[in-house]
């Protein structure tokens, strides 16, 4: 046991979705016990913050941290991992890029009185909101302040590796996890792990016959033909600017690639990526004549089809993009 | 006044936390669990696309993402105006089934289980899914991951993805089945039933016939008298995919029963200050404080209060065990009803019987012919502006409620999740666990600590669904305080241990 390599998962901000997708390694999960001595996993270990701060410095093999940084606790245990650890991976979309909980940074007001005091459900007649200090007749009783921006785990320490996914896939993190097991070289410091180099696109086994659309569909709007791009139905498939690893799965079911895998390698920002692609396929009709007014309404129309853009090109990758979640 | 702190691992932000006050004698005053976090997904789903929340809802939970997915799904219904084929709506329950086999095995298995598997004296380190993988045999454990397994791949074979699927679309389902696929998902059924039986015998030998176990469950530690939720079908029978919500009193007898869509005239959530996390209620009745009895408003959604509402299991398997754990506690029938059972640890009972109704339902629409029709799909025509929608989720019933303009575009999002409703029943649970082991100022170390851990355990709770933050294991620690605030000794323990 003492010879094992150590392994540590940390969870921050996030759904758990990430460790049931570690579970979801299914008999791997005794593969990955027989390699590795498990030294710190809140959800399912007894060690606790303090042994691993007596652990030498670089004395975990491997630590993988899902979910983003939200509050001081998610910081300071992400600066205390990294000294502690060799290899330091950033698991899955919120780690990588913020992930859905970052659209929180959409919101700077903050939810506190839309939550208590205008809620359908939420009475609140003496108008009570949650107070960092309050006392009762036993004594006083404090909460921690509300952190609302979320920020990605590189925005705290060095990140060596990320496996990408909202959640990454089981057989995909098994890629990422084998060739460290065996101790097998790994590609440079910054990579993706368990996941593609280039695009969703191009695992999708979808018929693309670059047509250029007029306007934008929304889900509910049209039912796709089972065997043509979804984008070229109209229908806003994040497939271009995210990164491929997962097998196209959402677009097997008829449904948009929504872009949980983060931008595919070589590129920044996703939401850019994606007006990118679709600046060269969408189509706003003859425009000879027409003034630049004229123009202007009739992109207006296009893009009007497509009323929450931001939610749509960064659903999981604004802490991460160049905006940084300050749209706008 | 002597102050213990049961807090997580790092006494920071983002997990739950636990105060309790001793009095001048050295007894409980009162104790207080503390929820400090919120993400806000209500707040900021506001002016994203209404059909992408049962995508971005998904990611409230990843430990029950299919439960938000078809509560959202189910409100997108409503506000598109339109109901979806028939085949579409077993498909979803479908999928639900298989989700509720591996999620009620999880929680048996790696969470509730072990205090019972192993007693809950076992030392920590033992009291997990190891121990418990250690003390059934390794054919056990192999039968435990075997089964998330199939399951999951069901889940995905239906829903795209096996964690955070994404076929769900007002008015149906964005897949049909195929016969291939049906057929294999048929045998998977027949597998869980066997897996659910296997799991009720293991209860039976392990629990039922250990007097000290019994005398556990049947004891009055964990004894509220509250009001139960659920839902029924159009016979009173538990359904956990669609039906009408049913409240039955401490004393037995229908109080309420309404459409989900009328949840806002029923339910309504107490604000405290020093917690981030609502207490819901039931409207009509009121918020008296963290008090049971019927003249209290608090309620439970959980899967006994979902048997305690029921008049009976849709299926045949199911009822002989829903039949005997009534027997058990020796609830009778009057006029008005069964009585139901309070004692909360029965939950983790109830937990395994719907675990055997959720395997027999699964292969029910397995076998239904029409679960293969091409028929998924009805096409939305108007956006009526308001949807609600509801599920059982594992641990009690999840209401989403949205709202938008004329554009389907999200002006306004509520949300009650399973936990949250549970809410003052934890709280309530878990002062009650600390007066049983807490008397005179002293302390019943270890024990205290696992049996209050058990008073939230026995919910399932879920505070990443319930404050959308954080997974449900919680670690703990109790800080002993003396008068003047010093801290005179420290028990904890993280995790679920």
């Amino acid at each position: 046991m003492a010879n094992k390599p150590q392994l540590s998962i940390y969870w921050a901000a996030s759904c758990g979705g990430c460790e049931i997708a570690i579970l979801n390694l299914h008999e791997r999960l005794l593969d990955l016990d027989a390699a590795f001595d498990l030294v710190f996993c809140p959800c399912l270990l007894d060690t606790k913050k303090k042994d691993i701060e007596a652990l030498p410095d670089r004395s975990i093999a491997l630590t993988l941290v899902n979910g983003a940084l939200r509050t001081g606790e998610n910081r300071e245990m992400a600066r205390l991992l990294r000294r502690k650890s060799q290899l330091l991976i950033g698991f899955g979309a919120c780690a990588h890029q913020g992930g859905i909980p970052a659209l929180a940074n959409l919101d700077p007001a903050g939810p506190l009185p839309a939550i208590y005091l205008e809620g359908p459900t939420t009475p609140n007649p003496a108008r009570t909101l949650p107070l960092p200090e309050t006392t009762v007749p036993e004594g006083t009783l404090q909460l921690p302040p509300f952190l609302g921006r979320v920020a990605p785990l590189a925005e705290e320490v060095a990140v060596d590796y990320f496996i990408p996914g909202c959640p990454p896939e089981p057989e995909q993190v098994w890629k990422a996890l084998d060739p460290v097991i065996q101790g097998k070289p790994l590609p440079p410091l910054g990579s993706a792990l368990g996941a593609g180099r280039s695009a969703v696109c191009a695992e999708c086994g979808r018929r693309k016959r670059e047509k250029k659309i007029s306007r934008f569909h929304r889900t509910w709007e049209i039912v796709p033909d089972p065997e043509q791009c979804l984008l070229d139905q109209g229908l806003v498939c994040m497939g271009p600017a995210t990164r491929d690893g997962c097998g196209a799965l959402c677009p097997q079911v008829s449904m948009p690639c929504t872009g949980c895998y983060g931008p595919p390698e070589g590129v920044a920002d996703q939401g850019a990526a994606m007006v990118a692609a679709l600046g060269s396929i969408l189509d706003i009709g003859p425009i000879t004549g027409l003034s630049p007014e004229e123009i202007a309404a009739r992109i207006d129309e296009v893009l009007g089809s497509l009323p929450d853009a931001a939610g749509t090109f960064y659903k999981y990758s604004l802490a991460g993009s160049l905006l940084k979640g300050r749209l706008p | 006044m002597t102050r213990l702190t049961i807090d997580p691992i790092t006494r920071l932000e983002g997990h739950g936390r636990i105060e309790i006050f001793l009095g001048e004698h050295g007894e409980v005053a009162n104790a207080y669990f503390q929820v400090p976090e919120l993400r806000g997904f209500e707040r900021f789903c506001v002016g994203r696309h209404a059909e992408e929340m049962p995508v971005i809802t998904s990611r409230i939970c990843g430990v029950c993402p299919e439960a938000h997915h078809l509560a959202s799904v189910k409100a997108l219904d409503e506000l598109f105006g339109v109901e979806p084929p028939p085949a579409a709506k077993k498909i979803r329950e479908l999928l639900y089934m298989a989700f509720f086999v591996t999620d009620h095995t999880t929680h048996f298995y790696a969470l509730g289980g072990p205090d019972f598997i192993l007693g809950p004296d076992a030392p920590p380190s033992e009291r997990n899914i190891l121990g418990v993988i250690r003390k059934l045999g390794a054919e056990a454990g192999k039968k435990v991951i075997a089964c998330r397994s199939r399951n999951h791949r069901v889940i995905q074979m239906l829903g795209g993805r096996a964690v955070h699927p994404s076929a769900g679309l007002p008015g149906g389902w964005s897949k049909p089945v195929s016969e291939e696929e049906r057929r294999e998902i048929e045998a998977i059924a027949r597998q869980n039933v066997d897996f659910a039986l296997f799991s009720l015998a293991a209860f039976d030998d392990l629990v039922l016939k250990n007097p000290a176990h019994l005398a556990l469950v049947t004891s009055d530690i964990y004894l509220h008298r509250t009001y139960s939720m659920g839902t029924v079908d159009g016979e009173n029978r538990l359904n956990l995919y669609d039906g009408m919500i049913r409240v039955v009193a401490p004393e037995g007898g229908e109080t309420l029963k309404y459409h989900p869509r009328e949840y806002a005239d029923h339910l309504a959530e107490h604000v405290e200050p020093w917690t981030y996390l609502k207490f819901p209620y039931l409207r009509k009745i009121g918020w008296k404080g963290l008090v049971d009895g019927s003249g209290s408003g608090v309620y439970v959604a959980s899967p006994l209060s979902r048997l305690n509402v029921a008049a009976a299991m849709a299926t045949p398997r199911a009822q002989e065990h829903f039949e005997r754990l009534y027997e058990t506690f020796g609830c009778r029938t009057t006029g008005a009803g069964r009585e139901p059972v309070h004692h909360r640890l029965a939950t983790h009972w109830a937990r395994l019987i719907e675990l055997l109704y959720a395997a027999e339902r699964m292969l029910a629409l397995a076998t239904d012919p029409e679960i293969t029709s091409p028929e998924v799909r009805r096409m939305p025509e108007t956006i009526r502006g308001v949807g609600i929608g509801s599920v059982e989720a594992p641990r009690g019933t999840l209401t989403h409620h949205y709202e938008t303009d004329d554009r389907g575009i999200l002006t306004r999002v509520n949300l009650i999740v399973g936990t949250t409703n549970n809410h003052a029943a934890i709280a309530m649970s878990i002062k009650r666990a600390a007066e049983k082991f807490i008397t005179g100022g002293t302390v019943v170390e270890e024990g205290m600590l696992n049996r209050i851990e058990m008073a939230f355990r026995l919910y399932d709770p879920c505070l990443s669904c319930a404050t959308h933050s954080l997974p449900g294991a919680m670690p703990l620690e109790v800080r002993i305080r003396d008068r003047q605030g010093e801290v005179v000794r420290t028990l904890r323990r993280d995790g679920t241990g």
